[in-house]
């Protein structure tokens, strides 16, 4: 090895170490925000997966039985031990926290209407062997064999239970899967229907949004800037507000209906109702999310070179050719980063439509929000939440196939 | 959001006030509905007690529901002391560990020396709460619609052919299946026993199929009194109180029917693991005795849950209405009423809950 070399692998590894050293800077500097999005937005969502397919409640309070039921036929009677196990761990549950028996019991209830007091019964009565016949008069209930079934469905501590309830399934005691029954399936529907509304105020707002971007784009700075005060007031408007002032608009007795009466076009008993329904939903919704299609279209056309056009024109292309194969192709980053914002932002609508859309006002994040609030069901929401999110990322994929992410632009 | 936004304005609140609260004497967070009943709560319990015993007390809103309080008390940081709920979420929260046991002992005797058990109207005492007023779901009409029959009866409210008009009903299985019983004959005293088979059930839905094209749903209790005076429906589901209100300060023409009222109460709770559990104790104990409950009424019409309180009840703020007759604990209003059953909700509301939302969507 000559000097010459040492000296050049020594600057090397010199050269590498002050590098090593602007990353570790860079990397500093960045570190809180990093910090800051893991804590507040990854750690969230994984806890939100977990939640949903994994609880230990059951098998860590209650391990023998959780293990003994595992090997239980769902066809059979119980055996003494079994239910020796479920008394004495129920009652050794009870003395580390009174709390545990009763959320036992709720998980229970979950999976069959009914069973909350027998299950926390088991907890305060005093029951002497034999067990099996101890429970039976306790209640007659746990004589029969689906109190127990519940039981054993809600005891593994990782369990595909209640994604499968999300999407309208109920998880069998053997194992086996069934739909829900019709009248009790509504998930699947809710979807449909959350999609449906999204994809529709998505639709309206690009086919009202476009227009009113081109003309902001193309009139003088003064009234560009005048007009876009008026899009963005609806965003300084409580939420609230606006949704009360558009009933006042819609309802029956409203001011529109009232407008058409005055001018004849409609009589008094051909009041048109625009309230309550699907219509008032899209026409709100519409309305609150318009400025999210708007903006970036407008920066995007802003943008756009009018020489284009002008030279498509030149050349002989009618006004519609130019427009459609030489101007409409430049707006569609801006169109696809609207529609994304625009379509996302609405998914996770529900306090307008349950407002104003009367029947049809319940969406997906009603029902989160419902098990989130009311019943305490956290799993459940957690697991609508995860699918929820699942469809927005493999939207988002589709969006970054057909248009490429890399070409959004928000502004 | 708003409920995010609630919790902060809670946290900064307290944290304000934990800097004041040094020098005068204890400082405990109330969580309570907002709007007129709040005030209500602020004029006949809290301020008569921070005058009396130097404590402070500050007073937050929230909307309802466990999801703040599973969150405070899961994650050990505990910033309410008290909160405001419904006998559901009371047992329920009970069940889940988010609530202390109550030491009901410490509440005073009543005002006529009768004890405390057994002063409280049935159901006002639970182990993890304690109720301070019954609120009914009634319903009401615009009596400028109807100039010839009146509707009397809860039956009337399903029959559209002698009183034509849409109907508002709450998006929510509670009280709208109870109330689907009653209308079809099915006795007070029976509806829970019905609703927990799968005949009454069927029987429920099927009374409310008869009018599901005539219904407009409402989410906010805030919304029937606006559905009724905008002529959208002749008659809705409301709470007492929301239509009271119109109709004691605006003169509207409402007329509540009382036939088939459900009662709920509106409950104190303590969240488990808060740090001035006994000051909090003491609070409720003096907010849920005699007078206050009494004086309470001044604000609102909603019916204390102590019957030594009833016959101090007064009249309204404007001096001029008489609140007995618009109590739903009124004896005249009681004829055909139920109180809500939480253990039965308890045990039945996802399920019923999901046939609802199910039902409604088709």
């Amino acid at each position: 090895m000559t000097a010459i070399e040492l000296g050049a692998e020594g600057l090397a590894r010199r050269l590498a170490r002050a590098e090593r050293r602007g990353k570790l800077r860079a990397f500093l500097l960045v570190a809180p925000l990093l910090v800051f999005v893991l804590l507040s937005f990854a750690m969230p969502i994984l806890t939100l997966v977990r939640q949903a397919a994994y609880n230990t409640l059951v098998s860590a309070n209650l391990p023998k039985t959780t293990a003994l039921i595992a090997d239980w036929k769902a066809d059979t009677s119980v055996s003494e031990a079994l239910c020796e196990a479920l008394v004495t761990e129920m009652h050794a549950a009870k003395a580390v926290d009174p709390a545990i028996p009763s959320r036992i019991a709720t998980f229970v209830n979950r999976e069959r209407a009914g069973s909350l007091s027998r299950v926390k019964q088991v907890a305060n009565a005093d029951i002497q062997a034999p067990f099996c016949a101890g429970l039976a008069a306790l209640h007659e209930d746990w004589a029969q064999p689906e109190i127990w079934r519940a039981l054993k469905i809600v005891s593994p501590s990782l369990s595909p239970r209640f994604f499968l309830q999300a999407l309208d399934f109920r998880l069998q005691a053997d194992g086996s899967i069934r739909a829900q029954n019709a009248d009790e399936a509504l998930h699947v529907m809710l979807f449909r229907r959350t999609l449906l509304v999204a994809g529709g105020v998505t639709l309206v707002c690009a086919l009202l949004g476009f227009p009113v971007a081109y003309l902001l784009a193309h009139i003088s700075l003064r009234a560009s800037n005048m007009l876009l005060i008026v899009v963005l007031l609806p965003f300084w408007t409580s939420l609230l507000v606006r949704t009360t002032a558009w009933i006042a608009l819609l309802q029956q007795n409203g001011v529109v209906n009232d407008t058409l009466i005055a001018l004849h076009i409609i009589g008094e008993n051909g009041r048109l109702e625009m309230m309550y329904n699907m219509f008032a939903t899209l026409v709100v919704m519409t309305h609150v999310l318009l400025p999210f299609m708007i903006l970036p279209l407008f920066s995007v056309m802003k943008a756009i070179n009018p020489n284009y056009t002008r030279a498509a024109l030149s050349l002989g292309a009618t006004p519609w050719t130019a427009f459609w194969r030489v101007y409409f192709p430049q707006t569609i980053p801006g169109l696809g980063a609207g529609c994304l914002l625009v379509f996302i932002l609405a998914v996770g609508y529900y306090i307008t439509p349950a407002l104003v859309g009367g029947q049809s006002g319940q969406l997906i994040s009603n029902i989160i929000a419902f098990h989130m609030q009311k019943t305490l069901n956290w799993p459940l929401a957690a697991a609508i939440g995860t699918i929820l999110l699942i469809g927005v990322l493999a939207l988002y994929w589709l969006y970054n196939r057909l248009v490429g992410i890399d070409k959004m632009k928000l502004g | 959001m708003k409920t995010f936004a609630n919790i902060l304005l809670a946290s900064a609140a307290t944290l304000a006030f934990t800097v004041v609260a040094a020098k005068a004497g204890d400082q405990i967070t109330v969580i309570s509905w907002g709007g007129a009943y709040t005030k209500s709560q602020t004029e006949a319990y809290q301020k008569p007690w921070m005058a009396k015993t130097g404590n402070t007390i500050v007073s937050a809103d929230y909307n309802g529901g466990l999801a703040e309080v599973k969150s405070q008390v899961q994650s050990g940081n505990v910033t309410w002391d008290i909160v405001d709920v419904e006998p559901s979420e009371a047992v329920s929260g009970c069940n889940e560990g988010l609530f202390e046991k109550l030491d009901l002992t410490k509440l005073p005797k009543g005002a006529d020396g009768s004890d405390a058990k057994a002063d409280f109207v049935p159901g006002a005492l639970l182990d993890c709460a304690v109720g301070t007023i019954a609120y009914a779901n009634i319903y009401g009409y615009d009596s400028t619609k109807f100039p010839g029959a009146k509707p009397t009866k809860i039956a009337d409210f399903f029959d559209t052919k002698t009183f034509p008009g849409k109907r508002g009903m709450k998006k929510e299985a509670k009280v709208n299946l109870e109330m689907a019983l009653m209308a079809d004959g099915v006795p007070a005293a029976d509806v829970y026993k019905a609703l927990a088979t799968k005949e009454g059930v069927e029987r429920a839905f099927k009374k409310l199929e008869s009018i599901k094209g005539s219904v407009v749903w409402w989410e906010a209790g805030a919304q029937p009194p606006q559905l009724l005076a905008s002529g959208e429906v002749t008659m809705t589901t409301a709470y007492n109180g929301r239509l009271f209100t119109p109709m004691a300060t605006e003169g509207k023409p409402f007329v509540i029917v009382w036939d088939g009222q459900q009662q709920v109460f509106d409950m104190w709770a303590i969240l488990k693991g808060s740090k001035k559990k006994d000051v909090a104790m003491d609070f409720i104990a003096f907010s849920t005795s005699t007078q206050p409950l009494a004086d309470q009424a001044k604000y609102i019409p909603y019916g204390p849950t102590r019957k030594s309180s009833a016959p101090l009840v007064g009249k309204f703020m404007d001096g001029k209405t008489d609140m007995g007759p618009n109590m739903p604990t009124n004896p005249a209003n009681m004829g055909n009423a139920i109180v809500q059953s939480v253990s039965f909700w308890s045990e039945h509301y996802d399920e019923l809950n999901e046939r609802f939302v199910s039902w409604i969507g088709k």
